[in-house]
C-alpha cells in the first residue's frame, strides 16, 4: 500500500498528538506522589492536631490515650541520634575521603567500593539482626541507647560515605596542586583545603542520612528497644565531679517511630489520635531536616564558582 | 650564637644553619610520620565498611546454622505452615515468602510504571526550572519514615480501597503494597532519570533528525540505550520493596497466610521478625534463631535478584 500526503499528514499529526498526552501523563505521574504526600500530612493532621499539647510533649505514654505523650519517646530519638552523629560522622567521612584522595588503585579498593554499593541496597531490618546478634549477645552491649546509635550509624554509613565523596571529587585538582605547589602534605591539603571546600556536600549528605535514621523503626525494635519507657535515662551532666556521665548510654530507651507503632498497632481509635500526633511530630522533623538540607545544598552551590 | 640553648647543650660548635637543617629534618620525619598514621586510620575507616558485611553475613550463618540443626531444610522449604510461636511449631517459610513476594509483586506493579513514566517527563519533557522544582519534591517521599506510611496505609488507604471492594479485610496485602510502591517511586525514577540523561546527546539528536517525536525517542531509542541504568533502578526498587518493614507490620498483618491473592492479609518475612522482636523472646531458643533463618531468606532474595540483574545489565550493556 502507497502512503498518500494525507496519510502521513494524519500519521504526524496522530504522533504529535501522543506526544501530547504523555507530556500531561508524565506531569500527572509526577503529581501522584505530590498528592499523595499531602493527603497524608493532611490525614495525619485531622487526626492528630487536637493531640499536639504542651502536655503531650511532656507525658510519658499511658493506659489512657487522653494522658499519654511521646517524652520517652522524643528524649530516646535525641540519645539515640546524638550517639549515631558521633559515630556514623567521623567514620564515614574518613572512609569518603581515604576512597577519593587516598586509596591506590587495586583490588582491596574495588572490593570496599563494590561493598559499600551493595550495603546501601541490604534491607534496614538484617542490620537489626547483625546488631542483635553481635552488639546484643557478643558484645554484650544490652538493648541499649548505645546499641541502637551504633545500629543505626552502620545503616546510614553507606549514605554519609557516597555523599563524602562526591562532594570531595567535586574540588577541582588544582586547588590540590596549589597547595602542594606550596610545600603543603597529602593531610594538610585534604584538611585545609578540600574538606573546607567539600563542607556543604558532606553537611547536605550527613542530615539526609540522620533524616532517615530518625525514622527508622524495625532495627531498633529487632534489638529490643521496649515500646512502653515511663522514665529517662540518667542526666548526661551531674552537679557532682566529673559533671558528664555515660550512664544514659546503657539505659533502655523508646524511640518516636516505635512510640507510633505501638499506638498504631492498638485497636481502640483514640489510641490511633495519639499516633497521628507522634507521625505528625515526625514528619515536622524530617521534613525540617530535609529542607534545610535542600537549602544547605542551594547555598554552597550558588557561593562557590570554581 | 652562644645564646642558642641546644648549642650550649650539646656542647659543640654547630652553625645555626645546621640547626635549623638539623631541626627541619626531625620536623620532616615527625610530619612523615603523622601523615602515614593519619592514612592508616582513614584506611581503617573505609575497611570497617567490609567489616560490616563481614559481621552481618557471619551472624546470619551462625545463628542459622544453628536453627538448621533443630529444623531439616527440607522442611523450612517445603512445609506450608509457619508457626513458631505456637506449641506445635511447623517451621516452613513458603507463607512468609508469598506474602512478602505479593506485597513486592503489588510495589512494583505501582512503582514501574509511574517511576518510569516520571524518568521521561522529566529527563526529556521538563524544562529545567520545573525539574529543579519537582525532583526535591519528589524525593521527599522516600524521606517519610515508614511507620508514618504504615498509618497512612491502614487508617487511609484502606478504608479509601474498602469503598471499592468492600470485601476487603482490615489487613490487606493490597494496600500495604500500593503504598510501598509510591514510596519507592523516587528510587526508581531518579535512578531512571540518571541513566537516560547520560545517553549522548547525538543518539538523541539522531532520532529527532529522522522526525521521531519525543515519545517515540524516549520508547526507541532511550530506553533500549540506557537499559543498564534503568534495570539498576528497578533492582533498587525491588530490594526496597522486599526489605521494607515497617509498612507491611501495621498494614498486611501478622498472620503467616499461604496465598497470593493480594485482597488478603498475610505476614512477610520482615514482619515475622518485627513481631518475634516484638515479644521477649530468650536468647538461644528456635524460635529466637527462626528470625535470622527468616533473615538469611530474605538476604538470599534479595542476592538472587541483585545477581539477575546484573548478568541482565552486562547482556544489554550499551557502550559509546
Amino acid at each position: 500500500m502507497k502512503a498518500t500526503y494525507s496519510d502521513i499528514q494524519a500519521r504526524v499529526a496522530r504522533r504529535k498528538t501522543m506526544d501530547g498526552i504523555f507530556a500531561v501523563v508524565g506531569l500527572l505521574s509526577t503529581f501522584i506522589g505530590m498528592i499523595t504526600l499531602t493527603a497524608l500530612i493532611f490525614d495525619l493532621a485531622t487526626d492528630g492536631a487536637g493531640r499536639l499539647t504542651w502536655q503531650f510533649f511532656t507525658s510519658f505514654p499511658s493506659r489512657f490515650p487522653n494522658q499519654a505523650g511521646i517524652l520517652s519517646a522524643w528524649v530516646g530519638t535525641t540519645l539515640v541520634m546524638l550517639v549515631t552523629a558521633l559515630t556514623a560522622v567521623p567514620m564515614g567521612v574518613a572512609a569518603g575521603v581515604y576512597l577519593e584522595e587516598y586509596a591506590p588503585q587495586n583490588w582491596l579498593t574495588a572490593l570496599i567500593e563494590i561493598n559499600i554499593a551493595n550495603l546501601a541496597g541490604v534491607p534496614s531490618i538484617i542490620y537489626g539482626l547483625m546488631a542483635l546478634g553481635l552488639f546484643v549477645y557478643q558484645f554484650h552491649l544490652g538493648h541499649s541507647i548505645l546499641t541502637a546509635g551504633l545500629t543505626l550509624a552502620l545503616l546510614i554509613l553507606p549514605i554519609v560515605i557516597v555523599a563524602t565523596r562526591e562532594s570531595v571529587r567535586a574540588v577541582p585538582g588544582s586547588m590540590r596542586e596549589a597547595a602542594y605547589a606550596l610545600g603543603a602534605t597529602k593531610w594538610q591539603t585534604t584538611k585545609d583545603h578540600v574538606l573546607p571546600y567539600s563542607t556543604g556536600g558532606i553537611l547536605t549528605g550527613v542530615i539526609i542520612a540522620l533524616s532517615r535514621a530518625i525514622g527508622e523503626t524495625a532495627p531498633l525494635i529487632t534489638i529490643g528497644a521496649l515500646t512502653f519507657i515511663a522514665f529517662l535515662p540518667g542526666s548526661p551532666i551531674k552537679t557532682e565531679f566529673p559533671f558528664i556521665s555515660f550512664e544514659w548510654l546503657t539505659s533502655p530507651f523508646t524511640v518516636m517511630p516505635i512510640q507510633m507503632f505501638n499506638w498504631v498497632s492498638r485497636p481502640q481509635r483514640e489510641f490511633h489520635f495519639n499516633a497521628a500526633a507522634a507521625g505528625l511530630v515526625l514528619m515536622v522533623m524530617t521534613l525540617a531536616m530535609n529542607g534545610i538540607a535542600i537549602y544547605i545544598r542551594y547555598r554552597f552551590r550558588k557561593r562557590i564558582k570554581w | 650564637m652562644a645564646k642558642n640553648p641546644h648549642a650550649q647543650a650539646d656542647g659543640n660548635y654547630s652553625t645555626v644553619r645546621e640547626l635549623i637543617a638539623e631541626s627541619a629534618v626531625t620536623q620532616l620525619t615527625t610530619k612523615r610520620v603523622r601523615e602515614r598514621v593519619i592514612e592508616i586510620f582513614l584506611f581503617l575507616a573505609a575497611l570497617s565498611s567490609i567489616g560490616i558485611t563481614l559481621g552481618i553475613v557471619g551472624i546470619l550463618l551462625y545463628e542459622s546454622k544453628q536453627f538448621f540443626e533443630h529444623v531439616s531444610i527440607i522442611d523450612f522449604l517445603t512445609d506450608t505452615q509457619w508457626t513458631v510461636l505456637f506449641a506445635d511449631p511447623h517451621y516452613g517459610i513458603m507463607p512468609l515468602v508469598t506474602g512478602t513476594i505479593v506485597t513486592s509483586a503489588v510495589a512494583l506493579i505501582v512503582a514501574l510504571p509511574l517511576g518510569t513514566t516520571i524518568a521521561i517527563y522529566l529527563s526529556e519533557y521538563a524544562n529545567s526550572r520545573v525539574r529543579e522544582i519537582l525532583k526535591p519534591m519528589l524525593e521527599l517521599l522516600s524521606a517519610v519514615p515508614t511507620v508514618v506510611f504504615g498509618y497512612f496505609a491502614l487508617l487511609f488507604v484502606t478504608p479509601l480501597l474498602q469503598r471499592i471492594f468492600p470485601d476487603l479485610p482490615g489487613f490487606n496485602m493490597l494496600s500495604a503494597g500500593i503504598v510501598i510502591g509510591i514510596m519507592i517511586i523516587p528510587y526508581v525514577s531518579s535512578l531512571s532519570e540518571d541513566a537516560m540523561k547520560a545517553v549522548p546527546v547525538h543518539i538523541r539528536e539522531g532520532s529527532y533528525a529522522m522526525g521521531a517525536t519525543r515519545l517515540q525517542t524516549a520508547v526507541r531509542v532511550l530506553i533500549p540505550s540506557a537499559f543498564s541504568g534503568i534495570a539498576s533502578a528497578y533492582v533498587l526498587g525491588f530490594s526496597r520493596a522486599v526489605g521494607e518493614t515497617m509498612i507491611v507490620a501495621v498494614a498486611a498483618g501478622t498472620q503467616p497466610n499461604l496465598t497470593l491473592n493480594p485482597m488478603e492479609g498475610a505476614a512477610t518475612i520482615t514482619a515475622f521478625i518485627v513481631q518475634v522482636s516484638l515479644g521477649d523472646l530468650p536468647h538461644g531458643t528456635v524460635a529466637y534463631q527462626s528470625i535470622f533463618a527468616a533473615g538469611l531468606t530474605l538476604m538470599v532474595m534479595t542476592l538472587a535478584f541483585n545477581i539477575a540483574g546484573y548478568f541482565l545489565r552486562k547482556r544489554f550493556r550499551e557502550i559509546y
